[in-house]
């Protein structure tokens, strides 16, 4: 049976959703998996929501572009605003529950995993991870690829001056797929 | 070799610089920045030239230069800027001057917006300068072939004499995907030693011109460009997506050629029997097996990001053989495989 799943990672400017977005990227295909990426941004770079589009099949792959995806992570209440309606019925939803009411979770129609990414990022040592938390939580919820493998991926997105987050970045992923168990 | 994971940006300059490519001459404009930017890099690594040029039309003209040396070389540009390229493509294709140009479109007329478009189909394939003439014109729909083809181009450019131009947009120059790269080629240092000036120490000069005075000399020129056209017929590439037992034949090309093929696999599910052909050579355009679809009774839709261009060349490929219209996915907007359902359930429906 062939896997795929698109997925929508949105949030602030800075908040490193093209970063996860990469990664997952990169895990796919370590995986031997077929994965686009693409990053829709411009002045939301700077404050405003960024997004990019992650498409994972073990087929070929036709559009980039999903408008209806099959999940979500959003990391902010402007991105779970605009994109959890497009989530296709039943599909998956990891949101940050640190900045996001979760009373706004369409439970009813979709499959809702939320974490506080913030929280516990902060507990691991730097807010800044929470997009890593959030990741790991959505690696787990989907389960099509392995998080060691996510892990083992690190070294490919991040630049070899900040070599040295990467174990706690490593702990981020896990501590978030340790919180949708 | 493994997988790596890049841009198509990127892609295009790799491919470029594993066949060869020494000089890269530019000027910058959104969406394909990522090209200069690597190959400010790339080229001085590897021994070449890179030159940011005062403007597109010196850029273009550096290319010209460099192709009259025998010296594998490309510039890149977007739609605006290729605008400014074309008084040089037309010397070049004048002069039978090898080189690659690049052009990443985006949307127009004017400087329309940064975002992905197809508006240039007509520039690109109908000669785009002055005079009768015509660029090679490679279409990728992947990263992969983003690579693959402009490796390609450099050898069209060379076997042809000819100006061969990639056209992407800002899709295929964004988005990333994984790739293979090939093993790099070791050009031939005496690549094009017939014809290139290289000093004529020894040897009559020659010169590389494309204007002639003489009486009959112009018209025995564009008769040889013509024979030379009809030479590279050979080079059409496209790919067929589930025609076998379509009853709509959808015609697009790149990146939305890919994203219709999402749309066809969804209504296959419906039972909706539509397959794709997906030009790759946008010139040679691939007319036989159009012609040869149509022939078989099916009906024909053609989807453009833009207002209707290609459309054309389908139709004079398919001489009235059958219905063929035409959807036109508005530039400025994003396209996605929703946006192109209902065009073909009414394309299959309608009577």
């Amino acid at each position: 049976m062939g896997v795929y799943n698109d997925t929508i990672i949105a949030g602030f400017g800075g908040q490193g959703v093209m970063l996860i977005g990469n990664l997952l990227a990169y895990a796919a295909m370590e995986s031997g998996l077929n994965v686009t990426y693409i990053p829709v941004y411009g002045p939301e770079m700077r404050g405003g929501t960024a997004n990019c589009t992650v498409v994972i099949s073990s087929d070929d792959i036709g559009s980039p572009i999903i408008k209806n995806p099959m999940s979500l992570i959003a990391m902010n209440r402007p991105s779970l605003d605009k994109f959890q309606p497009m989530v296709q019925d039943q599909g998956t939803v990891v949101i940050n529950s640190s900045l996001v009411d979760m009373e706004l979770a369409d439970k009813d129609r979709l499959k809702i995993y939320g974490v506080p990414a913030n929280e516990i990022a902060d507990r691991i040592g730097n807010t800044r991870m929470a997009n890593m938390v959030a990741l790991g939580a959505y690696t787990r919820a989907i389960g099509i690829i392995d998080l060691e493998v996510v892990q083992k991926c690190l070294e490919k997105v991040i630049s070899s001056h900040y070599s040295h987050l990467i174990p706690k970045n490593a702990e981020a992923l896990a501590a978030g797929a340790e919180a949708v168990k | 070799m493994s997988r790596i994971f890049i841009k198509g940006n990127v892609a295009i300059s790799r491919g470029a610089l594993d066949a060869g490519c020494r000089c890269y001459f530019g000027y910058p404009i959104t969406p394909q920045n990522d090209i200069p930017e690597f190959m400010s890099k790339a080229m001085p690594e590897a021994g070449g030239e890179f030159v940011q040029a005062e403007s597109e039309v010196a850029a273009a003209n550096m290319l010209l230069g460099a192709g009259a040396c025998g010296i594998r070389a490309m510039t890149s540009s977007s739609s605006p800027g290729m605008s400014l390229k074309q008084e040089a493509i037309s010397y070049m294709a004048g002069s039978e001057l090898p080189g690659v140009i690049v052009n990443m479109n985006r949307g127009g007329p004017g400087l329309g917006d940064i975002g992905p478009s197809q508006g240039d189909y007509f520039q690109s394939v109908k000669g785009g300068g002055h005079g009768d003439y015509r660029t090679l014109v490679l279409a990728p729909g992947t990263v992969q072939e983003a690579y693959d083809l402009t490796f390609l181009a450099f050898e069209l450019a060379f076997a042809y004499r000819n100006p061969v131009l990639i056209l992407g947009d800002a899709i295929i120059g964004q988005m990333q995907e994984p790739i293979t790269p090939k093993e790099p080629v070791a050009v031939d240092a005496f690549e094009g030693g017939s014809w290139r000036l290289e000093g004529a120490r020894d040897r009559e000069p020659r010169i590389l011109k494309s204007l002639y005075l003489t009486d009959g000399a112009l018209a025995g020129h564009n008769l040889r460009l013509q024979e030379k056209y009809a030479r590279a017929r050979k080079e059409c590439r496209y790919e067929e997506f589930m025609t076998d037992d379509a009853e709509l034949i959808i015609v697009a090309y790149g990146s939305i050629g890919r994203i219709v093929k999402s749309t066809i696999r969804k209504l296959r599910k419906e039972g909706l029997k539509a397959g794709l052909v997906r030009p790759i050579t946008l010139y040679p355009f691939p007319s036989e097996i159009l012609k040869s679809l149509a022939g078989k009774g099916r009906k024909f839709l053609t989807i453009e990001h833009n207002m209707g261009q290609m459309v054309e060349d389908v139709r004079l490929s398919i001489c009235g053989l059958a219905e063929s219209g035409f959807y036109a996915q508005l530039p400025g907007n994003l396209p996605t495989p929703n946006d192109f359902e209902q065009p073909i359930i009414d394309a299959l429906t309608e009577r």
